[in-house]
């Protein structure tokens, strides 16, 4: 166990390779261009390949390739790219391949800027691409938790034949922290039986493929993926509950905003108010059944959504709690964070609505 | 004793061909088949199917098969390549999906010399979404989308493939060929072949583009749309070899 100071952007690709992924297809956008120059080094030194493609487009299909080949293979990029890349991620779907796709959010929409942002939660979540479709979304807040969430995508990918989208952002990919690489261990991509690999002879041909001209055929498949998706949301939804037991505010946020709102949560507890936080990790599945379940375990009287846009996830907390309680949202967007005061000011005025008995 | 001296190829699935009487895929699809028997490599192949007439090409080839977003089949194919480098990969597309939507897919993979193998079918049109203008549609061509014929003044000229390909250091072997006549189905038979064997010898980037007929949407009888291959594409879309980096000749 040994702990190394890295930044997000390199720490995804070293997990990647620890995880066995050997190919990395990419395209140079800020802020994420040091995952393909970090692949570019060590890929060849593990005998794995880094790819630079002539577009995100072509990444995301020789991702497709790869995958459909059988290997463990990642691409990455930010916010413009991966709205590129929907194309491609709704064929993996559609072919059910497996594959991680990273997205190191920056702000938008347009060319938008380059600092850290949470422009695509709805991207992300709700529309991966054309036709009904999902990824899984996971959302992490630490360069550790990349790392961790990292195999965990793989892994979780391959068994139910899915492309994982790791959402992070501008903060995260830049930044340094200790991280520890080895704690993920060494991970063997499992058997996949139903590859384009070649026949060999050995059995009937298989083909990786998302036409299905008879709609009867194409419902049926479809259901057939709602049904591992409904699964997925029962073993697969991940959340962190902070100060939760009795906290009559809840903000929820999830990525780099909840470390911001962590600091607000414990400031607004010296403060005599019971605050607390739902850190959300997996975007899709939701954990809506969780959230609402710590609500009205603490009995939650308001609840403060954060986010570095101007109100994505704000729905699906509305949602998870049925509109049994008022939700608030505080947004920054463009690139800029929210300091703790900012919060914690929010979180105060939450309190004091509560306690004048405002709605 | 009755001697079989001519059946299906092994490789070409014993299946109904989804395409139209007279178009000339099922020519090429049996040219493919064949060379994949000769070489005895089905069980180390995998195809690429593209968008367009030919999406069900995964139901045609016995190899294994993946099919690929409309223009991105050369892409698809370098992911599988890079995975199994010692798999043969081959595409087949046509000219809507690799010299329009895939212009950049098809250029690229050449320029990289990926170790691939394409055929491109070239019948001057978009063929599956009922007969529009291609980016190899003639001079003058009547299409649903250039209904007064293709003018160079406003939808411009066709993009001669070969021509460009040939340009990159890349690609190794470059052939244009046709299937309006028998004499010229067997020269195609040899060009796939030896596109094929290019791969195998670890050469690079292989392409053959083969003139191909479209009787429906040109409004031809088959025999009209063959003739129409010899008297106005061959013209502007010269046969022959446009590079041949392969070193070794004819195999």
């Amino acid at each position: 166990m040994s702990k190394v100071l890295m930044k997000g952007n390199e720490a995804i690709a070293e997990a990647a390779i620890a995880c066995g992924c050997r190919l990395y297809f990419g395209y140079p956008i800020t802020p994420q261009t040091e995952v393909a120059e970090y692949m570019a080094k060590r890929m060849p030194k593990v005998g794995g390949l880094c790819l630079q493609a002539e577009s995100e487009i072509a990444a995301i299909n020789m991702v497709l390739g790869a995958s459909a080949a059988g290997a463990r293979v990642m691409t990455s990029s930010s916010s413009p790219g991966i709205a590129l890349k929907s194309e491609g991620i709704s064929y993996l779907v559609g072919s059910d391949l497996p594959c991680l796709i990273l997205n190191v959010q920056r702000g938008g929409p347009g060319l938008g800027g380059i600092q850290p942002a949470q422009s695509d939660y709805n991207l992300a979540v709700k529309s991966a691409g054309h036709g009904d479709s999902h990824m899984v979304v996971y959302a992490p807040s630490s360069i550790q938790e990349i790392v961790d969430l990292t195999a965990v995508a793989f892994d979780v990918g391959d068994r139910y034949r899915v492309p994982v989208m790791m959402l992070a952002d501008g903060a995260l990919g830049q930044m340094m922290e200790p991280v520890d690489i080895e704690s993920i261990g060494t991970r063997t991509p499992p058997e996949k039986p139903w590859a384009a690999r070649g026949h060999e002879g050995r059995r009937k041909k298989n083909i990786i493929n998302s036409l299905y001209i008879e709609p009867e055929e194409l419902e049926r498949l479809v259901m057939e993926r709602y049904e591992r998706y409904a699964k997925i949301a029962a073993e697969e939804t991940r959340w962190e509950e902070y100060r939760m037991d009795d906290a009559e505010i809840c903000v929820v946020a999830y990525g780099i905003t909840a470390r911001v709102c962590k600091t607000a949560v414990d400031a607004a507890r010296k403060k005599g108010i019971r605050a607390g936080m739902f850190r959300p990790i997996t975007l899709w599945p939701y954990p809506s059944a969780q959230l609402d379940a710590a609500c009205a375990r603490a009995g939650t009287r308001r609840v403060l959504v954060a986010e570095l846009n101007m109100g994505q996830m704000i729905d699906d907390v509305r949602l998870a709690i049925n509109c049994r309680l008022p939700v608030e949202f505080h947004g920054r967007t463009g690139g800029m964070l929210p300091s703790p005061d900012e919060i914690l000011a929010k979180i105060e005025s939450l309190d004091a609505a509560e306690k004048e008995g405002k709605n | 004793m009755a001697e079989l001296v001519f059946g299906r190829p092994k490789a070409l699935s014993d299946v109904p061909l989804t395409y139209c009487p007279g178009c000339t895929h099922g020519i090429v699809h049996r040219l493919v088949a064949e060379a994949i028997d000769q070489l005895g490599i089905e069980g180390k192949t995998v195809g690429i199917a593209p968008v367009g007439c030919s999406v069900f090409a995964y139901n045609f080839f016995e190899c294994d098969m993946v099919q690929a977003p409309h223009g991105r089949a050369p892409a698809v194919a370098t992911g599988v390549k890079r995975a199994l480098p010692d798999r043969v990969v081959f595409t087949y597309q046509g000219d809507g999906d690799l010299a329009a939507i895939g212009t950049a897919e098809t250029v690229h993979a050449g320029a990289r010399g990926e170790n691939i193998t394409v055929i491109f079918i070239n019948n001057a049109i978009y063929g599956m979404t009922g007969g529009q203008m291609a980016p190899t549609s003639l001079p003058g061509q009547v299409t649903t989308t250039s209904p007064y014929g293709r003018d160079k003044n406003i939808q411009g000229s066709p993009i001669r493939v070969c021509e460009m390909m040939a340009t990159l250091d890349g690609v190794a072997y470059a052939e244009r060929v046709s299937v309006d006549s028998p004499k010229n189905v067997l020269r195609a038979k040899k060009a796939i072949l030896k596109a094929f064997q290019t791969q195998l010898a670890g050469k690079g980037f292989s392409i053959v583009e083969v003139l191909s007929s479209c009787p429906t949407q040109w409004g031809k009888s088959p025999s009209e749309a063959l003739e129409w291959i010899r008297t106005e594409m061959i013209p502007y879309y010269p046969l022959g070899v446009y590079v041949d980096r392969t070193g070794g000749g004819e195999a």
